[in-house]
């Protein structure tokens, strides 16, 4: 049955002010069903207050023979990370 | 039988218990055989939920009866003859279509139950239905949705949705049955009076059905006794899978 059934990214809020992080996925016949798929596999034990599903199929992802492209270009920019400021003292939440 | 006041919350905690743990045990089931790995978290799920309402209703039994009882006694050692649950709960799964039939038609009357019981009298009674109501409301909805998506599906979804109703439909009236003890236990306060929710009941089924583009199977002969012992030749079989391991080993520790 669950091969006939399309495939679902779920994500879950842990708690209010936090954003929804990714958990897994579940195979559902529908958006509706697939919430409470979602709640029956990743929410038993009070891990979240709030649910996404999205179809797996609707995810564009970065092609993996272009990650020299994508991604190499940042590995020597350093300068890029906030590390290069003197903080005054008495400055706080920094 | 005009029972006293431990008698009566003896019988009518044994018959919430008794629904509980008997569903809650053929759900447990389909554990490994469900068709999806999904649907078998969302079977154990309910199962767990309903065997912990029975963990509840079964000890406080215990100590309304005050024979030093407790659930775990009353659920594995007592024969099929003391067992007052409903008919309906007993009834084997068969496919996927008939287990949620029976979900459906059980969840959808025992979150009304509950809500009337939110006002019990008894504390304990009063406090497990308010935290299982929430529990009971997710299984109405989920298996009002499976009913939906197999009655209006495939051909061969509905055939076995219309099947799975036809079988579990004739155990409806049990549920609204008001015989002496029910009404004892009413009037107590105790208890519900289940009568006073059976139109809200049909209309839901009804437009569950409706959307399912089902028809309501014609009413059968109801039957009814379950609440006084008369069981079905399925409970014997429950039973013996549940109650075989703390049977031949008391002592047995996990």
């Amino acid at each position: 049955m669950s091969k006939d059934w399309p495939l679902w990214e779920v994500f879950v809020r842990a708690r209010g002010g936090m954003s929804h992080r990714h958990v897994g996925s579940v195979h559902a016949p529908d958006a509706e069903i697939a919430l409470r798929h979602a709640r029956d596999t990743y929410t038993r034990r009070m891990e979240g207050i709030s649910l996404w599903v999205v179809p797996s199929a609707q995810i564009s992802a970065s092609d993996p023979s272009e990650d020299a492209a994508m991604f190499d270009p940042a590995e020597d920019k350093i300068y890029r990370h906030p590390t290069f400021y003197d903080i005054p003292d008495g400055i706080t939440h920094i | 039988m005009a029972g006293t006041e431990s008698e009566i919350l003896f019988e009518t905690l044994l018959r919430l218990g008794d629904d509980s743990l008997i569903l809650g045990q053929r759900l447990g089931e389909w554990c490994g055989h469900a068709p999806s790995v999904e649907v078998d978290l969302s079977l154990a799920n309910m199962g767990l939920d309903l065997i912990g309402q029975a963990t509840h209703f079964l000890n406080a039994a215990g100590e309304a009866e005050g024979q030093g009882r407790d659930g775990d006694a009353l659920a594995f050692h007592r024969d099929v003859l003391d067992f007052r649950n409903c008919w309906l709960v007993e009834q084997p799964n068969g496919d996927f279509a008939q287990t949620m039939a029976r979900q459906f038609l059980f969840s959808t009357w025992q979150e009304m139950l509950f809500g009337h019981l939110e006002g019990s009298t008894n504390a304990t009674i009063a406090a497990v239905a308010a935290k299982a109501v929430k529990e009971v409301r997710y299984h109405a909805e989920l298996s009002a949705e499976w009913v939906i998506r197999l009655g209006d599906g495939t051909e061969e979804s509905r055939r076995r949705m219309a099947d799975g109703l036809d079988w579990m439909w004739r155990f409806v009236p049990e549920l609204f049955e008001m015989d002496e003890a029910a009404r004892q236990a009413a009037e107590a306060g105790i208890g519900a009076d289940v009568t006073r929710f059976r139109a809200d009941y049909d209309a839901r089924i009804r437009a569950v059905l409706a959307e399912a583009t089902l028809e309501a199977p014609s009413d059968q002969r109801p039957i009814v006794g379950g609440r006084r012992g008369h069981h079905s030749e399925h409970l014997g079989h429950v039973l013996a899978a549940m109650q075989y391991l703390p049977r031949s080993y008391p002592d047995a520790t996990w």
